[in-house]
Formats: structure tokens, C-alpha cells, sequence
């Protein structure tokens, strides 16, 4: 107490902000504020235009900023460190951003349309009451709660946060601002709003016992190097007076956490909850985005601080991550829904990214890194395509109402059925590229049993794509199916963008692959 | 830098292309798919012409960056091995698509349909057997699935949803083994070389040093993709469903060029690049290879769908097939080769007799049909020739290749050659009694007996419903028939072309050739 008294007490020095470098950052969460304020001060009748152009101009804004400063900036093979050394900007997060950014604008897209479904996929007024008569009421009103858009904003934000953070407590705060939107924008499904609260609440409930972790895992991480700096921790790891016994249960802890936004089994149990109940612009945001944005994390967090003490966590990874795999391929063929089907896939693909994860090279970062940007188009032009198929209830998610529809809807079908083979991860898709980068920086790591145990997983996996395909090419159509509804520009552009990139990135993945593999993490 | 694989890899894609858009015409798009299966084959030629059997091992070489990050390259070259399969993938196609010119689709179907996934499937097969980078030959063993997986699923017969998934399913798997294998030789090249390839004249001296049990690991992943292709008993279940249910062109092209994938990859692949692997597990792999045989055999005599009954004999054929390449003697192995490409032709045209029998009866059951050959003398006529070039009998085709699979496999494995030999017994047996039930005695079976008019009516062929072989039919079948008496009797220009790559094949795996020896 007494030397804490006896210091002299120094200025508080206002860190250095690198604003150039930060400025995707801050010009996405500046927007979402200014948003905010449209909320609260324009008339109802011009919202939706307002934030429509709002958000595209910020997140055009922002990945313009980005690619001016990745294109000038001459520190950019080693990266900078900014804000007193709780954000990196180097070349990964580079990419991560642009990643975000652009699944950011896919979801966007599917967001703001409003052809679909007449006035939008979200409520009317998100305070009605389950059960009462203004929930047919609001069914017809052409319009929306346009707070969607300011959450998805600080969402996005909250991600390009989350894989930039350079200490814990930075990353816990990003953390809650990407998820509290989320839980939020759960609950706003224009139909079949029981289903959208439940999955809100069951979200919001399990998604708070994991910041809970996270949170307890940072104190103890905490106590363990006296730190919260990626940088500290991974030095403290390498004395040896320490407490080994707070670094495991913080690590372990915190990993938890970490898992539970990736959607990583056994950490799953939300994910087809949510997916089903979300509204499906809203799946497609989280599905791709928020996987980015968990990754991104676990990655830095892998290679920032736990780098060196790999040899005591690995095993239990290994095993989460074959957990993960079967749980996705093994669930996913129990499905009748094609939401949650998607959702147990996106799980499988959880244990395929986290074998990248722990590959802890060069090969496994770049690898990842192509694997989330593949798996998000994918994800957005699937849940795009969900999305045109309705019958008079809204969405016509259930499995059997997708029989025939290549009869009805040929392109439509073909689009899905390639979107279904990239994430088979058959060749010339995204999704092979991805899965080949993943597994090949795996086996040089020397976790062959592994890579060989996810190729088993994929093949099985493989089943509950192909059935889909079945339904829909060789199947006869349902007398009262649903039909197919001609999309508007939005998801159009949201489906066609989705869909190419996954081309592109299977036929020709060079320039991307290299990207993603241009630089590594600073810390 | 030679175009001519190039040409034959993109001259059926954009064929696919055009027939697709050209859907709502069956008549137009029928014509423009046999006019690119044409050009295709005329391009085959040149390729062949151009080929120069004693010059290099690979030759009409191209190659492109494709992915720097992984060393791939988009590169194609073919050896004496892939240019004759090629060359029958060519003469196959139009033969299929002649063959399957007034098939009856299922309802809904369009033939522009059926016929544009057969030709994005040739520029898949083409790919696979021209391919000389491992990872490229990957993707072509992938893609090639998706083709067929539509033929089946969308134009085959009454269980064809069932047939078309267990086919990719057990091909995806086989395929997913195979990539642990694949990127495996990446890292190990990446290990010696610094750089990782998948070059696959590089990675042929990079493995062959590699120490026995990693190399019979890597030989294992590459050894079930192809034995499930291939397919070798106990992975074969698959293809009798599959060939069952395909519609007649897709099974010629399923039995007669997709299996042989394995066969292909077990020479350009599990031998050159894992030899001490091979010659370790050479004895497992001749046991499945006989097994086979007689297996296969012995379930084509018991089959009573004649769909049915050509899958199990292309399991008992490849069996042969095995048994010569892992045989390592020169004479078998080249037997080998020769009877990928004779199987081929006798039992793409079997198939093909078989669909025009189904054309007419409407049935897949053999206990349908009996007599026919009253009715049908022409189609009875080929029906047997395709069968007797089945059953390899002396001046047809597959003799040739037997024969020299079962001399060149006798001095290093006698005793699996003598139990394949009973295999020919078998063969006669199972051919000539199906065509005993079909075709001859009097003309009985629900499928025929209203085309004569009730039991013992007096037969006569010009009054009949049934009819015999229209001029297409008979066109279709006639370059079959001559390939199967060429090759039978003069065989040298084919031999001339594999010989000396089964010989190259051979010394990469460094075996003595013991009748080669004995000349000397």
C-alpha cells in the first residue's frame, strides 16, 4: 500500500491513435451512431431509404478506406499497433476486414430487401405481443423496424473489433458489441414470431453464460501473467514460476467462450435454434459474418498467446474439433428443415476451421482465413436462395416442400445445388480450395489421423447435401409446394455475388489465396 | 506446348454448353451433340497420329500456373496407357449417343438434357486420363461424378434416386481417402523439395525413396479410390445398382470408361509412385483380384436382370484386369491395358444389345424373354457376338487380352492364375446360358408372348410386333463388331502404343520381368 501511495503520480498519457489505419473501424461505428439518430429524428416514411443508404455508403466507405490504406501504407508487411497497443492492424486483419466487409454488404443486401417479402423479412412493430391480433395485423404493413440497420452496423463493428483486438478486455468489450445486436435482430422475424423470440432468448440466455466465461477465463488469465496483453500472456507461458493451474482453467475457459461464437460443437446447442428462428437475412449475417468475426478471434488469440504452450491444449482441441465434426455431419442427417440443416453443416464446418486453427502455421492461418471467406459467400447465397422459396406462410423451409423444385424453378435449383456442392467441398467450388488449404496445413503440422477422420466426416456430410439435390432434381413436386419468388435487385445482387465468388475463389483461387497468406499476426 | 488435349478437354464442354441451350429442340440438340462427339473423335485421331510410341514417356505436354500457393499446375500430357483410353472414350461417345438416340426418358426429361451431361461428362473423362498433375487429376476424378450423378438420378430406371446416390457416395468417399493420400504427397514434397508439387513426373522420384510404411499408408488412400472405382470386391456393391438403373448410354460410359479409372490409376499412380508399397501388398491386392473373378462370375450366372448381369460380369473382368497389373510382367500388363480397352468395347456393346433387347420388351428380367431370336434374328445375331467377345473366345478382341494377361501373370503368380482360369469356364457358362434363355427355343415370356399372338401361335418374324434392328441400331452396333474382329485378329497397332509406357510403368517399379529373361 504503501509504494502504491509513495509513487509519483504521472500524466495520463493520451494514447496514439493511428486514425488512418483504424479508419474502416471507425467509420463503420461512427455510422452506426449517426443511424441511431436517424432513428430518432427522421419520419418514419424516409427511415428505410435513409439507413438503406447510409449503410451501403458506410460500408463502401469503409472498405474504400481499408484498400487506400492497404494499398499505400508502406508499414504494411510488418502491421502497426495503434490505440496503445490494444489494436493490430496487420495484414490478416487486413483481410478479415475485408472479408467482413463484404459479407457485411451481401447481408446487407438481404437485408434490405423488401420484394420477397412485402415490406421486408423483419416486424412491423417489434412490440407487439405474441398471441395478440396485431401479430396477423402487422403481416400487411409495408413497413419495418429499421433499427435492424444501426444493429447491423455496431454488429459489424463490434466483429471488425473482435479480430483486431490485441488484449482481452479489449476483445471482451467487441465481443458484446457484436453479440447484443445479434440477439436483438434474432427476434425481429416478421412471421412465425414465437419461433423468432424463442430463438432470441435461447440466444441471448446461452450467449450470456458465454461471455460469462470468457470473462472469468480473461480474470484468470489475468492472474496468471498480470496481464491482459496477447503478448504478455504468451511471454508469461514461457516462465516457469508460474501457475499452470490458472492458465489452463483461464485458457479454458476463455476458449469456451470463444467456441460458443463459432458455433464450434460441443458448443453448438443454439446454432440450429437460432438459424431456424432468426429471420433468414439475419441466419445469413451471423452464419457468415459472426463465424468470420469468431475465427478471427480464435485465431489471434491461438497464435497471440497459446502459441507456445500448444502442446498442452492441443489434445483437448483435437478433440473438440472432432466432436464438432461429427455432431455437424452426424445431426445434419437427422434434419428436416433445411435452416437447421445448413446450421448443423455450418457446425461441421466450425470443426474443419478449427483444424486449420490449431495447425499454428503459416499454412493453417492463410488457409483459414480463404476458409471463412469461401464458407461465408456460400452461406450468404444459401440463405439468399432459402429465402425465395415461400409458400403462403412465408418461408417454405421444411425439407419435403423442396421436393421438385427444378421443375419449378430450374435456376434456382442449379444455383442451390452448386452452393450445396461447394460445401460438400467438391472441386472448382470455394469449398474445395478452402477445405484443401485447411487440410493440407494440418498434415504438414503432423495431424494426419485428423485430416483423415474430416474427410470421413465430409463424405458423410456429403449425404445430407446430395438428399437435398435429390429433392429437388428427382423428385416429383408437391401438388401445393411452394413456389419460387422472383427475387428483387437486392438479393439478386446478394445471391449472384454470393454464388460467383464461390465460383471464382474454386476455379481460380491464386490472387486470394496469396493475399490471405501475405503476412502474420503482430501482437 | 501441344493444343491437342486442350481441344479434346474443351471441345465437349462447349458442346454441353450448346446442347443446353439448344434444350428446347430434342431433334437439333441430338444432331449438334453427335456432330461435337464427331469432331471429338476426329481430333482423337490426330492425338493419335501425333503420338510417337518410342519417343518420350509423356507426350502432347501442356501445362499453366494454376495455384502457385499450392504448386499446381493446370498441366495434361499423355503415355501410350491414357491416349488409348482416351481414344476409346472418343469412339465410345457417339457410339452412345447413337445408341441412346430414341431412348424413352422419363417423363419430363428433355434429351438436350441427357445429352449435354453426357458430353460435360466426356470432358470429365478426357481430363482424368490426361491429367499429369496429381491435384489436377483430383479434380477431374471429382467433377466427373456430378455428370453421371444426373444421368442416373434424372434419366434412370424405377430405383434410380437410390442407385445414383450410393454411386457418388461411395465414389466421394473413395475420392476424399484418395485427397488425405494427395495432400499428403504435397507435404512430403514439400519436405524434400522445399517447394511442395504435385507434378506428377516430379512426385514419382520424390516417393520412390520413401520409407515403406509411409508410402504403403499414402498407396492405401490412392488403392481404395480406384478399387472402389474399379471396382474390386469387397467395394463393388455399388455398381450393380448403379449399372442397373443407369440408362443404357450412361451404363456403357459408367462400366466401360468410368471404371477404368481405377485400373488407370492403379498403373499411373499406386505403382510408379509407391513401388516398394506395391510389390508389399501385391499378394492382398492379386487375392481381391481373383476373389473377383470368380465372385463376379459365379453372380452373373445367378442374376436375373439383365442390367444386373452386365455389372457382374464387369466385376468379374476387372478382376483380370488386376490380376495383370499386379502381376509386374510386361506381357501382362500390357494384356491389361489391352483388356481395358477390349472390355470396354465388348461390354459397352453388350450393354448396348441389352438396351435395344429392353427397347423392345420392355423388360429388365431375363424369365421375360425367351425365343427371340425368332423374332429379332439380327439383334440375336450381335446379342451373341457382343457375348462371345465377353467371354473372350479365340478371334474376338478379349481373347488377345486374356490370353496375355493369364501367360504374362503364370511365371510370378501361378497359382492365382490358375483359379482366374476357371474364370473362363464361368464366363462361357454365364454368357452362353443367358443367351440360351433369351434367344433360342421357342418364343415365350410375358414381354414377347403378345407380340406373336399367345403361346405356341405360329412365329412370323415379318408379322410380329416386335421389330429386328432398325438401320440406326445397326449402325450404332456395326463399328463394334469390327473393332472386336480387328482387334482380335490384328492387334499390333493398339499393343504397339502400350507396350513400351507399360514398360516405363514397370521399371519405375523396378521388377525384373521374368519372361523377358528367359528369351534372353
Amino acid at each position: 500500500m504503501t509504494t502504491f501511495l509513495s509513487q509519483t503520480v504521472e500524466r495520463l498519457q493520451a494514447p496514439e491513435i493511428d486514425y488512418w489505419a483504424v479508419a474502416p473501424l471507425l467509420i463503420v461505428l461512427g455510422a452506426a451512431c449517426l443511424s441511431v439518430l436517424f432513428e430518432a429524428f427522421l419520419p418514419k416514411a424516409v427511415r428505410w431509404a435513409a439507413q438503406v443508404l447510409l449503410t451501403f455508403f458506410t460500408l463502401l466507405g469503409a472498405g474504400f478506406a481499408l484498400l487506400t490504406y492497404a494499398v499505400a501504407e508502406e508499414t504494411l508487411e510488418q502491421g502497426k499497433l495503434t490505440l496503445a497497443g490494444t489494436i493490430a492492424v496487420d495484414r490478416p486483419v487486413i483481410f478479415l476486414w475485408a472479408t467482413l466487409l463484404m459479407l457485411g454488404l451481401g447481408s446487407v443486401l438481404l437485408i434490405a430487401d423488401r420484394s420477397v417479402e412485402p415490406g421486408g423479412a423483419f416486424v412491423a412493430d417489434a412490440s407487439i405481443l405474441p398471441g395478440s391480433g396485431g401479430v396477423r395485423e402487422q403481416l400487411i404493413r409495408r413497413e419495418m423496424q429499421t433499427e435492424v440497420f444501426p444493429l447491423t452496423l455496431f454488429a459489424l463493428g463490434g466483429m471488425m473489433t473482435f479480430v483486431a483486438a490485441n488484449d482481452l478486455l479489449t476483445m471482451f468489450i467487441a465481443l458484446e458489441v457484436l453479440s447484443l445486436p445479434l440477439y436483438l435482430m434474432a427476434g425481429l422475424a416478421r412471421r412465425r414470431r414465437l419461433l423468432s423470440q424463442e430463438a432470441a432468448v435461447k440466444y441471448f440466455l446461452l450467449g450470456a453464460f458465454a461471455s460469462a466465461f470468457f470473462l472469468y477465463g480473461v480474470a484468470l488469465l489475468y492472474g496468471f501473467a498480470g496481464s491482459v496483453k496477447l503478448a504478455d500472456i504468451a511471454n508469461a507461458t514461457t516462465a516457469t514460476d508460474r501457475s499452470d493451474t490458472l492458465l489452463y482453467a483461464g485458457f479454458g475457459l476463455l476458449i469456451v467462450g470463444l467456441l460458443f461464437k463459432a458455433s464450434v460443437g460441443p458448443f453448438h446447442a443454439w446454432t440450429p435454434d437460432v438459424y431456424q428462428g432468426s429471420p433468414t437475412p439475419v441466419t445469413a449475417f451471423m452464419a457468415a459474418c459472426t463465424k468470420v468475426a469468431a475465427f478471427g478471434g480464435i485465431l489471434r488469440v491461438l497464435y497471440g498467446a497459446f502459441e507456445r504452450s500448444s502442446w498442452e491444449w492441443s489434445g483437448v482441441l483435437w478433440g473438440v474439433a472432432i466432436a464438432s465434426m461429427v455432431i455437424g455431419a452426424v445431426l445434419g442427417l437427422t434434419q428436416t428443415d433445411v435452416k437447421r440443416m445448413i446450421a448443423y453443416s455450418s457446425v461441421a464446418h466450425a470443426g474443419f476451421l478449427l483444424i486449420g486453427a490449431i495447425s499454428l502455421n503459416d499454412a493453417g492461418l492463410s488457409g483459414t482465413m480463404f476458409y471463412l471467406m469461401a464458407y461465408g459467400f456460400t452461406t450468404i447465397a444459401a440463405f439468399g436462395v432459402v429465402s425465395l422459396v415461400r409458400n403462403a406462410d412465408g418461408e417454405a423451409t421444411h425439407l419435403s416442400q423442396w421436393a421438385g423444385l427444378a421443375k419449378r424453378s430450374p435456376l434456382a435449383a442449379a444455383v442451390f445445388t452448386f452452393l450445396l456442392l461447394a460445401l460438400a467441398g467438391l472441386p472448382l467450388t470455394s469449398g474445395f480450395v478452402g477445405k484443401f488449404a485447411v487440410f493440407a496445413a494440418a498434415i504438414e503440422a503432423g495431424m494426419t489421423p485428423l485430416v483423415v477422420i474430416a474427410l470421413v466426416a465430409s463424405a458423410v456430410a456429403a449425404f445430407f447435401y446430395l438428399r437435398v439435390i435429390v429433392l429437388m432434381y428427382f423428385s416429383e413436386p408437391a401438388v401445393d409446394g411452394p413456389t419460387v419468388s422472383v427475387p428483387g435487385a437486392f438479393t439478386t445482387i446478394a445471391i449472384t455475388l454470393g454464388a460467383a465468388v464461390t465460383l471464382v475463389l474454386g476455379v481460380y483461387p491464386p490472387d486470394v489465396l496469396e493475399w490471405a497468406g501475405a503476412g502474420v499476426f503482430i501482437f | 506446348m501441344s493444343w491437342t488435349l486442350i481441344a479434346l478437354l474443351l471441345l465437349p464442354l462447349v458442346g454441353s454448353l450448346v446442347v443446353a441451350f439448344l434444350r428446347g429442340n430434342d431433334r437439333l440438340a441430338k444432331t449438334v451433340a453427335l456432330a461435337f462427339s464427331l469432331v471429338e473423335l476426329a481430333l482423337a485421331v490426330l492425338a493419335w497420329t501425333a503420338f510417337d510410341p518410342g519417343g518420350e514417356r509423356l507426350q502432347l505436354t501442356s501445362s499453366a500456373d494454376w495455384i502457385p500457393a499450392f504448386g499446381v499446375h493446370l498441366s495434361f500430357g499423355v503415355d501410350g496407357i491414357a491416349l488409348v483410353m482416351i481414344a476409346l472414350i472418343a469412339f465410345l461417345v457417339p457410339v452412345v449417343i447413337g445408341g441412346s438416340w430414341a431412348d424413352k426418358l422419363p417423363e419430363g426429361r428433355s434429351a438436350g438434357g441427357f445429352f449435354a451431361l453426357l458430353l460435360a461428362m466426356q470432358t470429365g473423362m478426357v481430363g482424368v486420363f490426361a491429367a499429369t498433375d496429381v491435384f489436377v487429376f483430383y479434380v477431374f476424378f471429382e467433377a466427373v461424378l456430378v455428370p453421371m450423378y444426373f444421368l442416373i438420378g434424372r434419366f434412370g430406371g424405377p430405383n434410380r434416386q437410390y442407385a445414383a446416390m450410393k454411386f457418388f457416395l461411395y465414389s466421394l468417399l473413395g475420392g476424399l481417402i484418395m485427397l488425405a493420400s494427395v495432400i499428403g504427397l504435397y507435404v512430403v514434397s514439400a519436405d524434400k523439395l522445399g517447394q511442395g508439387t504435385f507434378d506428377w513426373a516430379t512426385l514419382v522420384t520424390v516417393t520412390r525413396d520413401l520409407p515403406l510404411s509411409t508410402q504403403i499408408w499414402l498407396f492405401l488412400g490412392f488403392f481404395i479410390a480406384f478399387a472402389i472405382k474399379a471396382p474390386l470386391v469387397p467395394l463393388h456393391t455399388w455398381l450393380p445398382d448403379a449399372g442397373a438403373e443407369a440408362p443404357v448410354g450412361a451404363g456403357v460410359l459408367l462400366v466401360g470408361i468410368l471404371d477404368k479409372i481405377g485400373t488407370f490409376g492403379f498403373l499411373r499412380y499406386c505403382l510408379p509412385l509407391f513401388p516398394a508399397a506395391s510389390k508389399e501388398l501385391a499378394p492382398v491386392v492379386l487375392v481381391l483380384a481373383v476373389v473377383g473373378i470368380l465372385y463376379g462370375s459365379l453372380l452373373a450366372v445367378g442374376q436375373s436382370d439383365m442390367k444386373r448381369f452386365v455389372a457382374y460380369t464387369s466385376i468379374a473382368h476387372f478382376g483380370f484386369i488386376a490380376l495383370g497389373i499386379f502381376a509386374f510382367s510386361s506381357q501382362a500388363g500390357t494384356g491389361a491395358v489391352l483388356y481395358m480397352v477390349n472390355h470396354g468395347i465388348s461390354t459397352g456393346m453388350l450393354f448396348l444389345v441389352v438396351g435395344m433387347v429392353m427397347a423392345r420388351g420392355g423388360s429388365r428380367l431375363i424369365e421375360d424373354y425367351g425365343g427371340m431370336a425368332k423374332l429379332t434374328p439380327v439383334l440375336g445375331g450381335l446379342f451373341f457376338v457382343a457375348g462371345l467377345s465377353s467371354l473372350a473366345l479365340p478371334g474376338t478382341n478379349s481373347f488377345v487380352s486374356e490370353f496375355l494377361v493369364l501367360i504374362g501373370s503364370y511365371p510370378n503368380a501361378p497359382v492365382y492364375t490358375i483359379l482366374a482360369a476357371v474364370g473362363m469356364v464361368l464366363a462361357a457358362l454365364y454368357v452362353l446360358w443367358l443367351y440360351q434363355r433369351v434367344f433360342q427355343g421357342p418364343v415365350r415370356g410375358t414381354a414377347l408372348i403378345d407380340a406373336v399372338g399367345g403361346p405356341g401361335a405360329a412365329v412370323d418374324p415379318e408379322k410380329a410386333s416386335v421389330p429386328d434392328l432398325n438401320k440406326r441400331e445397326l449402325a450404332v452396333l456395326a463399328p463394334l463388331v469390327a473393332l472386336i474382329l480387328v482387334l482380335g485378329f490384328y492387334p499390333k497397332p493398339v499393343l504397339d502404343v502400350i507396350t513400351p509406357s507399360v514398360g516405363a510403368t514397370l521399371s519405375e517399379v523396378g521388377v525384373a520381368d521374368p519372361v523377358a529373361q528367359e528369351g534372353k
